[in-house]
C-alpha cells in the first residue's frame, strides 16, 4: 500500500516568498529522510514553496478563476509530502510519528488510491481513457 | 485505543524493527536461530506489555532491551544447569572456544553492518535454495510461517521444518555471522541477489486468481533490495536488480487483462505503466553503470536485463522501441551469462530491428538446442518469422508444434489461432 505523509506546518500560510528553513531542521529531518531511505520504503518526496509564490484556481459558476497566493481563508497548507510503500496504515502512522517535526506541524495520512481499490463499474469507466491517452501518444502516420 | 488497534500498531512496530533486531542479537549470540527466538520473546513481552503502557518512544530499544533480560535469564538457567550436572559428576560438553555472548554491546555497534551480515547468513549457499528463501522471508522480512507458504504453495509443516532445519544447518556448520570478503564476496552476494529476485518472480508471475500473499512477494523482495543497496552502495549489480525489479514492477499493472488474462509487454497499456517506478528504476540504472564506468568493469547481468527493461519503459509505444538497442543488449548478455533463452530473445530483438530473416539465423541455430526442446516459445517465434517472411505453410506447421508443447489452455487456442491465420494466406505468388 502507498501512502502520502503531508506536512502540515502551522503558519506556512503566511510564509514570504523564498522562505528557506532552518538549518538544523533541515539536518534532522535528512537523517530522517535517511532512515525512511534504509528502510526500504521512501518512493518519493518534496518541498514544497510556500502558497505565496503560488496560485489557485476555482470553479464558481463552472468558470474557471486564478487568485494568487497567500489565501486569506487557508487556515492550513502543505508544506511537503513523502510517499511511502508500507504493509498497513499502522506502520505509516509509526513512521509518522518517528518523524523529528517540530511542535507546529503536524503530519496527515492518506492512503495513495489504487485503480484495483475501486469496484468494477470505476475501473470500467477509467478504461477508454486511459487508452485514449495511450492512443495520443502514438505518432502520427503509424 | 482499542486493543485490536495496539495490536495492529505492535505489528507496524514489529515491521519495521524485527529484522534489525535479529540482527544484532545474532552478532551478540552468533546464533541466528537462538537471536530469532529471543526477538520473539521480546515481541510477545510487546504484546503484553504495551497495550496497558503504549508504545514507548523508542520501540526499537524496548525490545532489544527485553531480549537481552531474556538471553541473560536463558544463560542464567544454563550455567545453572551445568552447575547442576557438574555436581552429578557428569562430563561437560563445554567447549574451551565457545566464548560468552558479548551482551554489552552497546547501541554505538552499526545496526546497518549487523543487517548486512544477516542477510548474507540467510542466504549462505550451504542451505538450499529454498531454504534460503523461507529463512530470508522469516528472518529479514518478517513474514509468518503461514505467509510464505501460501506464498509458495507449500503445506504450512513444510515451512516450518525447512526453517527450523536451516537454522540448525547454520549452526552445525558453524557459519561465521559476518559479512564475506575478498573473492568470497562476489558468488555470496551473487546468492543474495539471486535469492531476492527469485521472492519478486513468484510474486511477478502471480496471476488474478491467485492468493493476495503472492503479489506482496514483490513488495517484499523490492524493500529488501532497496535495503541492500543502502547497505552495499559500492556493488553494481546490487542496483541493476533494484533497477530491474523497479521497472518490472512499474508493469503490474498493465500485465492483467480485464479478464484476468496475461497481456504481453508489447500490447500492454502503457498508460498503466507507474511512472514513479519507472523513474526510479532508471535512477537505479545509471547509479550501476556509474558504479561499473568508475570501477572499469563490464555490466554484470542485472544490470544488462534492467538495461533491456529501460528501453521499453523508455518507449511511449511499442513502434517507438530502440530493438536495435536492445539485440546489442542481449548480446551483450549472451556474453556475460549466455543462455539459450538469451539467444532467443536476441533473435526476436534483432528481428525487430532488422527484419525477419536476421532472427530465424538465430532460431534455426537453437533448432537442435536440447533445453529447449520442449519450450513452446521456440517454434512460436520461428512461425511468426517464417510468417512475416511469406513462409506461410511453414509457419503453420510452427504455430501447431508450439500449441501442442504449451500446457496453458489459453496460449494453446491462441497459437492455433495463429496456424489458422496462416492457412487462410494466399500461396506466395511466383516470382
Amino acid at each position: 500500500m502507498r501512502f502520502m505523509m503531508l506536512m502540515i506546518p502551522k503558519g506556512y500560510e503566511n510564509a514570504e516568498p523564498g522562505t528557506a528553513p532552518d538549518p538544523e531542521a533541515v539536518a534532522a529531518m535528512m537523517k530522517y529522510n535517511e532512515a525512511l531511505q534504509k528502510a526500504g520504503v521512501l518512493l518519493a518526496l518534496d518541498g514544497l514553496h510556500p502558497p505565496s509564490m503560488g496560485a489557485r484556481v476555482s470553479f464558481e459558476g463552472g468558470k474557471p478563476k486564478v487568485t494568487d497566493g497567500p489565501f486569506a481563508e487557508a487556515k492550513e497548507v502543505i508544506g511537503g509530502y513523502w510517499m511511502i510503500q508500507v504493509k498497513s496504515k499502522e506502520e505509516a502512522i509509526e513512521w509518522a510519528k518517528r518523524c523529528p517535526a517540530s511542535e507546529n506541524e503536524v503530519i496527515e495520512i492518506r492512503q495513495v488510491q489504487e485503480l484495483s481499490d475501486f469496484p468494477a463499474d470505476v475501473q470500467e469507466a477509467v478504461a477508454p481513457f486511459e487508452e485514449m491517452w495511450a492512443q495520443s501518444e502514438q505518432p502520427r502516420g503509424s | 485505543m482499542k486493543a485490536t488497534d495496539t495490536h495492529r500498531a505492535i505489528e507496524a512496530v514489529w515491521r519495521i524493527e524485527s529484522a534489525r533486531l535479529i540482527a544484532g542479537l545474532a552478532r551478540m549470540l552468533r546464533d541466528v536461530g537462538l537471536a530469532e527466538e529471543l526477538a520473539q520473546d521480546a515481541l510477545v513481552a510487546a504484546l503484553e506489555r504495551w497495550p496497558d503502557s503504549g508504545i514507548p518512544e523508542k520501540p526499537g530499544a524496548w525490545l532489544m532491551a527485553a531480549a537481552k533480560n531474556r538471553a541473560i535469564d536463558l544463560l542464567r538457567r544454563k550455567t545453572r544447569l551445568e552447575r547442576k550436572h557438574a555436581e552429578l559428576g557428569r562430563a561437560l560438553e563445554a567447549r574451551q572456544d565457545m566464548a560468552t555472548p558479548d551482551l554489552d554491546a552497546t547501541l554505538e555497534d552499526d545496526i546497518g553492518d549487523d543487517l548486512l551480515r544477516l542477510i548474507f547468513t540467510a542466504c549462505h549457499p550451504v542451505l538450499s535454495t529454498e531454504a534460503r528463501v523461507a529463512l530470508t522471508l522469516r528472518l529479514l522480512c518478517g513474514l509468518t510461517t503461514e505467509e510464505i507458504a501460501r506464498a509458495f504453495l507449500v503445506p504450512e509443516p513444510t515451512v516450518a521444518q525447512r526453517i527450523v532445519r536451516a537454522k540448525r544447518t547454520l549452526a552445525l556448520k558453524q557459519v561465521p555471522f559476518e559479512v564475506p570478503r575478498g573473492a568470497e564476496l562476489a558468488p555470496r552476494l551473487s546468492s543474495v541477489l539471486e535469492v531476492i529476485y527469485l521472492v519478486f518472480n513468484e510474486g511477478y508471475t502471480a496471476t488474478a486468481g491467485d492468493d493476495w500473499m503472492r503479489p506482496r512477494l514483490c513488495e517484499e523482495a523490492l524493500r529488501l533490495g532497496r535495503i541492500l543497496a543502502e547497505l552495499a552502495p559500492e556493488e553494481a549489480e546490487v542496483h541493476g536488480l533494484v533497477a530491474l525489479m523497479e521497472i518490472q514492477a512499474s508493469r503490474s499493472r498493465a500485465r492483467i487483462g480485464p479478464s484476468g488474462e496475461p497481456v504481453l509487454l508489447l500490447e500492454q497499456n502503457r498508460a498503466l505503466w507507474d511512472q514513479l517506478l519507472i523513474r526510479r528504476g532508471l535512477a537505479a540504472l545509471a547509479r550501476a553503470e556509474a558504479l561499473t564506468r568508475k570501477l572499469g568493469g563490464t555490466p554484470g547481468p542485472y544490470a544488462l536485463q534492467a538495461a533491456i527493461a529501460a528501453c521499453h519503459a523508455r518507449a511511449r509505444t511499442a513502434e517507438e522501441t530502440d530493438w536495435p538497442q536492445i539485440a546489442a543488449l542481449y548480446a551483450a548478455l549472451a556474453l556475460r551469462a549466455p543462455s539459450p533463452v538469451v539467444e532467443l530473445n536476441r533473435a526476436v530483438a534483432l528481428a525487430m530491428a532488422f527484419g525477419p530473416a536476421a532472427g530465424l539465423e538465430i532460431v534455426d541455430a537453437l533448432a537442435k538446442e536440447p533445453s529447449l526442446k520442449a519450450y513452446h516459445l521456440l517454434p512460436s517465434v520461428r512461425g511468426d518469422l517464417l510468417r512475416r517472411l511469406g513462409r506461410f505453410d511453414e509457419a503453420r506447421a510452427e504455430f501447431e508444434r508450439a500449441a501442442s508443447l504449451t500446457r496453458n489452455g489459453r496460449e494453446r487456442a491462441l497459437l492455433l489461432d495463429r496456424a489458422a491465420g496462416c492457412a487462410r494466406e494466399p500461396a506466395p505468388r511466383p516470382s
